[in-house]
């Protein structure tokens, strides 16, 4: 065995093709998403990328990006939520009945429900974790439980509307905080109706973060000597995702500026990607999901892990419920029917394996967004919900076979 | 006699390191064949490339089998040929009988229907062939692993095999079993079966081989006929490593200091049959700077003790104390025992000891992360540095900490489950089988952190089913058979012969 060293003859002969073949993952998805965007704003006519349709396009896939972030985790482990869709739908009932028929505050009602999603994510996960009894058949009976539980609260009927605070949940929107002169000038500048400063201002930072951490990150790794990305790749990818935020944030700023549920999305997101890549619990879950036996001789709680995985995933979902009951202004019995299925399938579409242990936050909200986007753009393009449905499918199933290929090939 | 096979100048490159680097090798027909060299000397690389696992295309140089060039596109094609690899990892199926695993892929059926009474038919007279007598239903994980590789060799031999490749076909078994198989070996030589073993032990390699070719780093450094020249161990080992080896051991300061562990009456039932007990009263006591041996046959209940002990991983209905230093201590569960100084390593590094898709570096914190961390926060940066000093310390050899753990040789990948250990900072360190499927000159290495911890006052509790390395390593050895101690002898009364009546007068 030769161990060939960083800057071996060898490794530079390699080089830039063998580091795509390596990652292509990685960058297949963010060009995946790259390429569907562009296919649909021209055949869009442009609609895609107006502000009032990113706008959107963010609210419209906010509830499934933020379940994703909980599916995610439960998948790493090694487990499948099949209620989420369900629980979903519940708690947005609930939230109805509270606010509408009992009329409790607007607080009051977001606590009630919060608990009621870790309750009913303990009430599953309990089985999964301290019986093992597997998690697909405890969710498959979650669902219909739930299912049913919010056609019995809502007697069948939908039931709103809701208040305004509690609708400014979805619906709302970032107040500007930097002065209207400001703004206006700015606009003028850029030879736009109006600009929201503080999106654009958001949109920069973000990027401007994005940017330290990637060349810090960079630095490190090559200080430990890990396979570095090619410099042309890393500029490319890191101005790319940089020029998109800034984009997407302009493109609000346009409009009515930034939505209060990005901030709950961009923050959990944050929030989420911390906790699964830089925490201990984070990185016992992956251990968990690559090898429960290994990992409960390692000395690794795996049941409380795995209970509190489903508690999350409540609590996540009780969430999603509220701000899609308060962007639909109502609830009704069918809210969150078969959304469990585009979750599931944006962490998988997203590079999370089946087999647990493998799967990243970014990549599950990457994969959110893709089906997002296909399915906004199809709508506007008029394309019936048949062929919508199918070509969803088709799109998951690319997505795991492109996955399962490139592990036999390595 | 014809060479059957020639393997000429293979190289064979994964990302960032050449496995194999113009390895030749040749084997005439009825021969056995030893493949010797260090852990990551690129000898299972090579039989993969042999037996069409890397297809042609992904390596360099000619393979001639049969006076033709072969090139298999996978080990259908290999195996359609004659060539039979039985790899390091068994590839039994466990909830599937003897005789389905047997014609696993090779089905006695007509137009898709099995014939179970030829199938059963046939599986007994392999199995008689392999010595065996269990009936062909019974099913795999019944049965042990010694037991286990002969079905392996019996599922080879209903396949018509002319090369049979055996990758370290005696890591896991007792020395009678290893026996029984090394002697099945010379009995397919005698009926003309080409076989070539590779092998960490070598008395074994001695007794079978008539040619030895040595692998270092990627190359054939040696070729020895065992017909025409003497070979000794000392010879091997001299090309395995590049360099003489003096001893086997490293010389021990024997120095006992007060008690660490002491555990009184321990008794154990069966995880699944309550009424069956299988620790009985169990007492032993490991002193500061003491390694302490548990000699056994198989099935002893060594691992059962020792997994019992370390969180209550093995049994039910668990009885007795564990002190520490004096203290009694809880260790109820593993992060319990892990808090009250112990630490384990397994025997069965895959299933138990790593996980495999993820890097070294995951593998080796995983049991003590707080320590790389302010408090949840993971410092990366001291992770790496940790795995490093690991790397270093125990020699493991890969381009990197970042590599997946799948992806090192098998002995490697035992230093990465001790690395962890080692890292876990233990009081009392359980050693099963430490080191199992290790090459001499990393067991060497591995005998002399065995001693820095001892000398660092900590304690050593250490299964192993070779004696020789009970005898070498350790201060005081217990002698167990089914579930209960019967006997315990010092460094100077052990000796193979005062344990194995032990055992037998029980
Ligand atoms: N799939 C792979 N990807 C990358 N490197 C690999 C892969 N398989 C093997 N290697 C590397 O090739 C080298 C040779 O490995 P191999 O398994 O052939 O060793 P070995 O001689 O069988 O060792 P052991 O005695 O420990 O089983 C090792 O350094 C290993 O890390
Ligand atoms: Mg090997």
């Amino acid at each position: 065995m030769t161990t060939t060293t960083e800057n071996s003859p060898n490794e530079q002969k390699a080089g830039i093709g063998e580091y795509l073949v390596r990652h292509l993952r990685e960058y297949g998805l963010l060009f995946a998403l790259i390429a569907i965007m562009a296919f649909f704003q021209i055949a869009t006519n442009g609609t895609l990328l107006k502000p009032v349709n990113v706008t959107n396009l963010l609210l419209q896939n906010s509830y499934i990006v933020i379940m994703a972030l909980g599916m995610l985790i439960v998948i790493v482990a090694g487990h499948i939520d099949l209620s989420v869709g369900s629980v979903m739908g519940f708690v947005g009932a609930l939230a109805a009945v509270m606010i509408v028929e009992l009329d409790q505050p607007t607080w009051i009602t977001i606590a009630t429900c919060i608990a009621a999603g870790a309750l009913i994510g303990a009430a599953q996960g309990y089985w999964v974790a301290y019986w093992g009894i597997p998690s697909f058949i405890v969710t498959l009976a979650g669902m219909l439980v739930f299912r049913g539980a919010s056609l019995w609260l809502l007697e069948g009927q939908s039931l709103g509307p809701f208040p305004r605070e509690f609708q400014m949940m979805a619906n709302g929107f970032v107040p500007d905080i930097f002065p209207a002169g400001f703004g206006e000038s700015v606009a003028k500048l850029l030879g736009e109706r109006r600009v929201n400063m503080l999106a654009l201002v958001t949109g920069v930072s973000a990027a401007c973060a994005i940017f330290w951490l990637e060349l810090k990150k960079r630095a490190q790794n090559r200080v430990y000597g890990m396979d570095t990305e090619p410099t042309a790749f890393f500029w490319a990818r890191v101005g790319i995702i940089s020029f998109a935020l800034v984009f997407i944030l302009f493109k609000l700023s346009t409009f009515r500026g930034l939505p209060n549920v990005l901030i709950t999305m961009g923050v959990l997101t944050i929030l989420y990607a911390f906790f699964t890549e830089r925490t201990v619990t984070g990185r016992r879950i992956y251990a968990l999901g690559g090898n429960i036996k290994a990992a409960k001789l390692s000395g690794v709680k795996t049941a409380r892990l795995t209970f509190l995985a489903f508690v999350n995933m409540g609590v996540l979902a009780a969430i999603a419920g509220m701000v899609f009951a308060a962007r639909l202004n109502s609830a009704t019995p069918k809210a969150g029917f078969a959304l469990e299925l585009d979750v599931i399938a944006a962490v998988f579409i997203g590079g999370a394996s089946m087999s647990g242990g493998v799967g990243k936050i970014v990549g599950a909200v990457v994969g959110a967004f893709l089906m997002g986007v296909l399915n906004n753009g199809m709508s506007i393009l008029g394309i019936g919900i048949d062929y919508q449905q199918m070509i969803k499918g088709l799109v998951l199933l690319a997505a795991v076979i492109f996955d399962v290929y490139n592990k036999q090939k390595s | 006699m014809s060479a059957l096979l020639e393997m000429r100048a293979i190289t064979k490159e994964f990302p960032g390191v050449k496995a194999l680097d113009q390895v030749s090798l040749s084997v005439d027909e009825g021969e056995i064949l030893a493949l010797v060299g260090e852990n990551g000397a690129g000898k299972s690389t090579l039989m993969k490339v042999l037996s069409g696992v890397y297809p042609t295309g992904s390596y360099d140089g000619e393979i001639i089998y049969d006076g033709a060039l072969a090139q298999f596109s996978g080990i259908a094609d290999s195996e359609a040929k004659g060539i039979i690899i039985i790899h390091q990892e068994l590839a039994l199926v466990p909830l599937l009988s003897i005789a389905e695993n047997i014609f696993l892929g090779n089905e006695q059926a007509k137009g898709g229907v099995i014939n179970w009474r030829e199938t059963e038919q046939r599986t007994v007279e392999l199995l008689r062939k392999v010595g065996l007598s269990e009936p062909p239903g019974t099913l795999i994980d019944k049965i042990g692993v010694g037991k286990q590789q002969l079905v392996e060799i019996a599922k080879a031999l209903a396949k018509d095999v002319r090369l049979l490749i055996l990758d370290e076909p005696t890591a896991a078994l007792s020395e009678a079993d290893s026996q029984a198989l090394l002697d099945l070996m010379l009995e397919l030589k005698a009926q003309g079966v080409t076989q070539i073993i590779i092998s960490h032990k070598l008395n074994e390699v001695r007794q079978v081989a008539d040619k030895i070719t040595v692998i270092r780093d990627g190359t054939s450094v040696s070729a020895m006929d065992a017909r025409t020249e003497t070979i000794t161990e000392d010879k091997i080992v001299r090309d395995m490593v590049g360099r003489d080896m003096a001893a086997r051991y490293p010389a021990r300061d024997r120095r006992a200091g007060e008690k660490i562990l002491d555990v009184k009456n321990w008794n154990v039932f069966h995880p699944l049959h309550a009424d069956r007990q299988v620790i009985h009263d169990v007492n032993l006591t490991v002193n500061a700077g003491e390694v302490v041996g548990i000699a056994g046959l198989m099935g002893a209940g060594r691992t059962e003790l020792a997994m019992s002990l370390f969180g209550q991983s093995y049994g039910q209905k668990i009885s007795g104390d564990v002190l520490m230093h004096g203290q009694s201590v809880d260790v109820s569960t593993v992060s319990k025992a892990v808090a009250s100084g112990l630490a384990y390593v397994t025997e069965d590094r895959k299933e138990l000891g790593l996980i495999l898709d993820e890097t070294i570096q995951r593998n080796i914190t995983l049991s003590n992360l707080p320590e790389v961390a302010n408090g949840q926060i993971l410092q990366e940066t001291k992770e790496t540095r940790v795995a490093e000093s690991y790397r270093d310390a125990l020699n493991i050899r890969t381009p990197g900490v970042f590599q997946r753990v799948v992806n090192l040789s098998g002995g490697n990948q035992q230093k990465v489950v001790l690395s962890k250990w080692l890292f876990a900072k233990p009081e009392l360190l359980i050693l099963d089988e430490p080191t199992r499927g290790i090459d001499v000159g990393a067991k060497f290495e591995i005998y002399g952190i065995i001693n820095d911890l001892s000398a660092q006052g900590k304690g050593v509790l250490m299964i192993s089913s070779e004696m020789p390395e009970l005898l070498g390593m350790c201060d005081r050895i217990y002698v167990m058979n089914e579930g209960a101690f019967v006997g315990e002898l010092t460094a100077e009364e052990a000796s193979q012969e005062a344990i194995m009546s032990l055992i037998v007068t029980d």
